[in-house]
């Protein structure tokens, strides 16, 4: 096929389930690729000599070669490559931000075209894997006896964990709560990242040999002087973003107000919604979202399928400002979101029984640009709203969990309570000790979580050889 | 999976669970709680610590049963698996020679008593501790809070054992009658706001611990927030113990509430259930 016939091929649309229906159930929203459509969209991809989307990978999967694969009709094998550098294929496939990566820098965005399909592509290749029972384990080097210990098991930690597996360390994952997976379990919603395909990514990282705790805290349960006592010889550090961040308006700690992160760990980590868990979850009739990232966007959607007749996101900036990725913002509108942009909650009211009753929101518009880069909102003096709500979910982002920065002794943390790593290696002032991830960046995306892990998994791979030598100098 | 070693009723609904935790045993500090889940549907409970020993390796739980959790929780028995259990988890007790601390607690409020009780003597304080509950059946702990204590003072709603009163009764008898440095209560939220509000006409630095509700335990979904001389605080990382004097106990008590009617619908559901298993 000559290159203008596939620059001339349309970009595919991602079958979805339709939103009437699935705004009232928990089933998965994307729908998948056909393998029809697939080997189409597989066929737009011009095989660059000089490939721009891998570049703007995290953690650069090999695009083209995969894409490649999958025209050849070879499925199988395009996982296989996915998996040479991505713990988590199925993973990332539905929740990178491919729009503002990979696909960013595809060669059809420079010609003003839509960009190849690269996250439909790569779901495509690892749910074929995973679907046809026929998953491969990636190659891994012969075992060197060397113990590691990684401090959280979300995509961080995996994907460092699947890297250093590769290189022959022997992977001990420590994770505080009951279940693996950190944020992708508690919180990502099922109808976007269904809990089976964690499942199946950790099994994978499982057959590599990584081996997993749950319920041990690291910094409370074991100390890291402990590790070190039982043989670790290396550190990483993928604890996430803890806490939530609150506004601290009148009101706030109404019942009824919760964090994104309460009400997701709910729904999601302890399943909440259904009758048979013992966890329960308040549900409203009208309920508002504080914020515009994908985090938000998720509460609302859930809120939306737990009974709400209006749910609402209440954004300060307009639209146009949204953190949240488009296809979110997409989705939650045809599922009959309401947008309440250029608002800003500045009080909330309670009935007789403290259940929050109200909201007052502060009218704004958009002034200068702020550090961000984004135009700054503006409160309209005089200009506020009362609107009746029965929940409110703050979703206004999260600092980092402060377990291990207040355990460690000598560890350099930033005022915002993130740890300080060099940027290139990932290593912390602590030489052992590595970090990546939320810890790091005090709120990110999946993926540039999996990519500090895959450079902490080079660095200290790179450290400890070092470390080997001197000592064999001795 | 962590094995119930020993089972012991101190009466009717209230239960003292010895459980293999080798490593929360050590790390264990007095103060600290635990987080309990039982059941693969099961519910992330909160549970001060009562006791540990590193010997044995095991810690000391005692649970009231009230709700769903703790009901699957008190019909385990010897030899059963707690599904998960994880800590230590929140600020151990700030421990140090104050001089006369008074110890109220009320009902299960005893047993996360014990340990502070324990640490505070071995700090060389003079340590007075008031055990409070509605009736003499529901004193527990009695002979070892006796023990570790310089004084036992025990106060009945009924006067059924002890001395006929509230445990602010008992409290405000000793500060009558002699100097007293610190106080630390522990027990239902209503008993707390009281004490606080006793002890500050005093002007006497006041702990209390904190039973919000919670999920994971470890600061990340802030169920647990109270506001604490005006600020929101987080009961798991930032306590669970805080001057009492300035804990918004209103505010918590309202916060407490919020599940009410869902837990008691869960609970006859969980009753009709069981029922329905026997019949």
């Amino acid at each position: 096929m000559k290159a203008k016939e596939r620059a001339e091929i349309r970009r595919v649309h991602m079958p979805e389930a339709n939103p009437e229906i699935r705004s009232r159930n928990t089933e998965e929203v994307n729908l998948g690729l056909t393998a029809e459509m697939a080997v189409t969209e597989a066929c737009r991809c011009l095989d660059c000599a000089r490939p721009g989307c891998i570049e703007g990978c995290p953690v650069e999967v090999d695009i083209p070669s995969f894409i490649k694969n999958i025209e050849r009709g070879e499925f199988l094998e395009a996982a296989k490559v996915l998996k040479e550098t991505s713990a988590l294929p199925a993973v990332c496939g539905r929740v990178c931000p491919q729009e503002k990566q990979c696909e960013a820098k595809c060669i059809h965005v420079k010609m003003k075209k839509e960009a190849v399909a690269i996250g439909y592509l790569e779901r495509f290749a690892a749910d074929c894997e995973r679907e046809s029972g026929q998953v491969s384990v990636p190659e891994t080097a012969p075992a060197n006896g060397i113990k590691i210990a990684v401090v959280g098991s979300g995509p961080a930690g995996l994907s460092f964990s699947g890297d250093m597996a590769k290189a022959g360390y022997s992977v001990t994952v420590f994770e505080a709560l009951h279940e693996i997976g950190g944020v992708l379990k508690y919180g990502i919603p099922v109808f976007r990242l269904p809990n089976e395909i964690v499942d199946v990514e950790i099994d994978s990282l499982r057959s590599m040999g990584v081996k997993f705790v749950n319920n041990c805290i690291v910094g409370k349960t074991v100390s890291i002087d402990d590790l070190k006592e039982d043989g670790f010889r290396g550190i990483f550090v993928g604890s996430g973003a803890g806490l939530p961040r609150f506004m601290n308006i009148r009101g706030e700690n109404l019942v009824g107000v919760m964090s994104s992160n309460e009400y997701l760990t709910r729904v999601n980590l302890m399943d909440a919604s259904n009758p048979e868990s013992d966890t329960p979850v308040l549900t409203g009739k009208k309920v508002a979202v504080i914020g515009g990232g994908n985090t938000a966007m998720d509460s609302v959607r859930t809120a939306r399928r737990l009974g709400a007749e209006r749910a609402m996101i209440v954004y300060r900036r307009s639209e146009e400002e949204m953190p949240a990725r488009l296809e979110e913002v997409k989705h939650a509108k045809e599922e009959g979101i309401e947008f309440m942009t250029l608002r800003n909650p500045v009080e909330y009211s309670g009935n007789e029984h403290g259940r929050v009753s109200h909201m007052l929101l502060q009218v704004m518009e958009l002034g200068e640009p702020d550090a961000s880069g984004r135009r700054s909102p503006v409160e309209v003096p005089g200009e506020t709203e009362l609107i009746e709500v029965d929940e409110v979910i703050v979703s206004v982002g999260v600092s980092p969990n402060p377990l291990i920065p207040s355990s460690v002794k000598g560890l350099n943390v930033s005022k915002w309570g993130t740890v300080i790593v060099n940027d290139e290696t990932m290593q912390s002032d602590i030489p052992m000790i590595f970090a990546g991830g939320d810890i790091v960046r005090g709120g990110a995306t999946v993926i540039l979580a999996m990519g500090d892990g895959r450079r902490a998994a080079k660095a200290m791979d790179k450290w400890l050889r070092e470390q080997k030598f001197s000592t064999s100098n001795l | 999976m962590n094995k119930v070693i020993s089972k012991e009723y101190f009466s009717a609904n209230v239960v003292k669970f010895e459980i293999e935790a080798p490593l929360i045993a050590k790390a264990h500090r007095a103060g600290h709680f635990v987080i309990v889940r039982i059941g693969t549907k099961g519910e992330r409970v909160p549970l001060t610590i009562a006791e540990s020993s590193v010997e044995k390796g095991t810690i000391t739980l005692v649970v009231q049963q009230v709700g769903v959790s703790s009901t699957k929780l008190c019909a385990l028995n010897e030899g059963d698996y707690i599904t998960d259990l994880v800590g230590p988890l929140g600020q151990a007790t700030h421990i140090e020679n104050f001089g006369t601390v008074v110890c109220a607690c009320g009902g299960v409020g005893t047993a996360p008593m014990l340990p502070i009780v324990k640490a505070l003597r071995e700090s060389g304080n003079r340590v007075l501790t008031v055990l409070a509950a509605r009736t003499g059946d529901l004193i527990i702990m009695e002979e070892q809070m006796r023990k570790l204590s310089d004084e036992l003072i025990i106060m009945t709603d009924d006067g059924s054992y002890g001395n006929r009163g509230l445990v602010t009764n008992g409290v405000e008898m000793i500060i009558q009658r002699e100097k007293v440095d610190r106080c630390v209560t522990i027990g239902p939220a209503v008993m707390m706001k009281f004490v606080s509000l006793l002890t500050k006409k005093y002007s006497i630095p006041t702990i209390a611990s904190l039973n919000t509700i919670m999920v994971d335990g470890t600061g990340m979904c802030g169920a647990c927030r109270v506001t604490v001389g005006g600020k929101t605080k987080f009961v798991c990382v930032d306590g669970p113990e805080f001057d009492a004097h300035l804990v918004d106990f209103d505010e918590m008590m309202m916060r407490l509430a919020g599940y009410r009617d869902i837990e008691q619908s869960d609970m006859h559901k969980h009753e009709n259930k069981c029922n329905a298993g026997t019949r």
